[in-house]
């Protein structure tokens, strides 16, 4: 449990003149759930966007199991092991859900096939399509999503397209998941199923996981270490009931007493 | 379980092609198929190649190429220029048809991948203008290089009626790849980058190597149908080449409906037919109503296709094509009668409670006795 998954060092990114990410430093330990909280405009995301290479860091450097990733490219990053899900959903809306899973599986070297022979339909082809489906089916199992496999993701109701989200990101095989804002719209209840999604993924699959949230709720009941950020730099980072009573956490989200 | 269940959908493109080849080369060998309709089925069988190979750029891809004319320009003059330097060598009129049309293909291929390299940066209308470029450019080099004919085109050695069975020979090779390739774990990407790039990216899609091979794959096929075209008209002349021709191959695409493969054959046989048609049968100053009457039936198309007012209309179509397609697919094979399968649509309607369990229902207090007085208040 002590081994650390991913380290950020000095990390930040700034836009012209604006340092919307600022020398963060945060290390999350191998099986951890890891919370990132803040107030809007944060930073939250733009981390989230460095971390999974859409952003290139303009300082500081980054490192998934001791080996650094902040030059490669998003394909790169997620082959050495980082998925994510998106803060606005990205589902590819006109497939089917079992093929979003499948586009997940896409790199998994036990489904390689290369286009000719799927052109061809060489030997080869059709076995790896059987076990990639299979494979797709059983992570829909997980997510209770198997019923609507033939259906197009845009047609799934919002709760059930975040879990597809999550499903999908898991199909990469990943060592960490980036959970942007999983809750987000989501009534109390399908909240308290999402913890228990959460909880159950990470001991299935062993999972690292770094989430942004805004629902405390949530942040309190399955995060074990938290970092706010504000105004792109750290304000604070440890464990989660402490940090959350921190004055100036407080302050950051609410506003000062005295004003 | 339906896995090794028959379906007539993603065969029917095969059986489709297949069976008007069986019967128009029956008919050829019974001579009763006159030489003009066998020049209309080889301009169908390369339009068809060229809508369904714009369609994988278009419809699968997602990105806009306006100069697919221009790949079949290269493939066509590279194509045919070869094979009147390899009848110098054979006679045998196949092998030189089946090599240039490889050599058309190769070529425009390689053109596709260099267009295809801005494609990875360039996105929309940035992209169209490339390849619109593309499509001009080409045919003017053509147009001024002597060894190719220069502005009076490049002579080729015509084939008989006869080619349009090697058209359509080509055309089904053509959806066995493309189908092939669609209905696999590449097509499946190729569609997950057309509809959210980023979530692609992030799920690790090696995007640069399925543009390029949209625009390689898409090409090769502009190619060969560039070569099927040189042979079937000669000269090959530069001015067919026009951005007018590859509009019409776009309109094609959208009309059959984008990312439809059945769509695009249908599209390509109907519009070359209407257009080979008009050309026929209008002469003297009717030619001059060739375009109204062409531009008319595609807007009445494209109402068809689009107006809300028309839906009705429309599924009842819908559903006589279902029956039809049904009742064939029944007589292709026999269904075993499982009663799992069967759906009752009505039964639903008996879970719900009769009238008597309704107003037992509604009778029953469901208000909180604590929050009553509560709840009086406000």
């Amino acid at each position: 449990m002590s081994e650390i998954m991913l380290e950020t060092k000095n990390l930040g990114i700034s836009f012209g003149g604006l340092k919307a990410v600022d020398n963060v430093n945060i290390s999350v330990k191998k099986g951890q759930l890891y919370g990132l909280i803040g107030p809007n405009g944060a930073g939250k995301t733009t981390l989230f966007n460095l971390l999974t290479g859409v952003y290139k860091p303009t300082s500081g450097s980054f490192y998934l199991d001791g080996e650094e990733l902040t030059e490669k490219s998003q394909e790169q990053i997620n082959h050495k092991g980082i998925a994510r899900t998106f803060q606005n959903i990205r589902l590819f809306n006109n497939m089917s859900v079992i093929r979003n899973v499948m586009v997940g599986l896409h790199n998994q070297p036990e489904f390689k096939c290369n286009p000719f022979v799927s052109m061809f339909r060489l030997p080869g082809h059709f076995s790896s399509e059987k076990k990639m489906r299979e494979k797709a089916k059983e992570l829909l199992r997980i997510f209770d999503l198997e019923e609507e496999r033939n259906n197009l993701a845009c047609n799934l109701p919002y709760g059930k397209q975040r879990k597809l989200e999550i499903a999908r990101a898991l199909a990469t095989n990943p060592k960490l998941l980036l959970l942007d804002e999983p809750a987000a719209g989501m009534n109390p209840n399908e909240t308290a199923e999402l913890m228990d999604i959460i909880r159950f993924v990470r001991e299935k699959f062993d999972m690292t996981i770094l989430l942004i949230e805004h629902d405390m709720k949530l942040v309190a009941g399955i995060c074990e270490e938290v970092t706010v950020l504000n105004f792109g730099t750290e304000l604070a980072s440890g464990e989660t009931s402490e940090v959350l009573n921190n004055p100036k956490v407080i302050t950051a989200y609410l506003g000062d007493d005295e004003e | 379980m339906a896995k090794n269940k028959f379906k007539l959908k993603h065969h029917i493109n095969y059986i489709g092609v297949g069976l008007f080849l069986v019967i128009t080369s029956v008919m050829m060998f019974m001579g009763v198929l006159n030489r003009s309709t066998a020049n209309l089925i080889t301009q169908i069988a390369y339009s068809i190649i060229l809508a369904v190979s714009l369609n994988l750029v278009v419809g699968f891809l997602g990105e806009l190429s306006l100069g697919h004319a221009g790949f079949m320009c290269v493939g066509s003059y590279l194509g045919c220029f070869f094979a009147k330097y390899m009848f110098a060598f054979t006679d045998s009129k196949l092998l030189v048809l089946i090599v240039s049309m490889l050599v058309g293909g190769l070529v425009a291929a390689v053109f596709g991948f260099i267009i295809g390299l801005p494609a990875l940066r360039l996105k929309g209308d940035y992209l169209a203008i490339v390849t619109l470029a593309f499509g001009e450019i080409v045919r003017t080099i053509f147009k001024n290089l002597d060894t190719f004919g220069g502005a009076l085109g490049l002579s080729t050695k015509k084939y008989g009626s006869e080619l349009f069975i090697i058209a359509l020979i080509v055309v089904l090779i053509m959806l066995f790849v493309m189908q092939n390739l669609i209905r696999s774990k590449h097509g499946r990407a190729i569609t997950a980058i057309r509809d959210n790039e980023i979530a692609a990216r992030a799920m690790g899609i090696n995007v640069t190597f399925y543009k390029l091979l949209v625009f390689v794959v898409s090409a090769f096929f502009a190619g060969i149908a560039g070569v099927i075209y040189g042979h079937y008209a000669t000269p090959v002349l530069y001015s067919f080449f026009s951005y007018n021709y590859s509009i019409e191959i776009l309109v094609m695409v959208v009309l059959g409906g984008m990312g439809s493969i059945t769509g695009s054959i249908i599209a390509a046989t109907l519009i070359t037919y209407i257009n080979f048609v008009l050309t026929t049968n209008l002469s003297g100053d009717l030619a001059a109503l060739k375009f109204l009457i062409y531009a008319i039936i595609l807007i009445a198309m494209i109402i068809f296709n689009n107006a809300p007012a028309l839906n009705p209309v429309k599924e009842r179509l819908g559903d006589y094509k279902n029956k039809v397609l049904n009742k064939i697919t029944g007589l292709l094979i026999k269904k075993k009668y499982d009663p799992s399968q069967v759906v009752d649509d009505h039964a639903a309607w008996h879970r719900i409670p009769s009238k008597i369990k309704m107003d037992a229902l509604l009778s029953l207090d469901i208000t909180d006795k604590n929050n009553q007085n509560g709840g009086d208040k406000k």
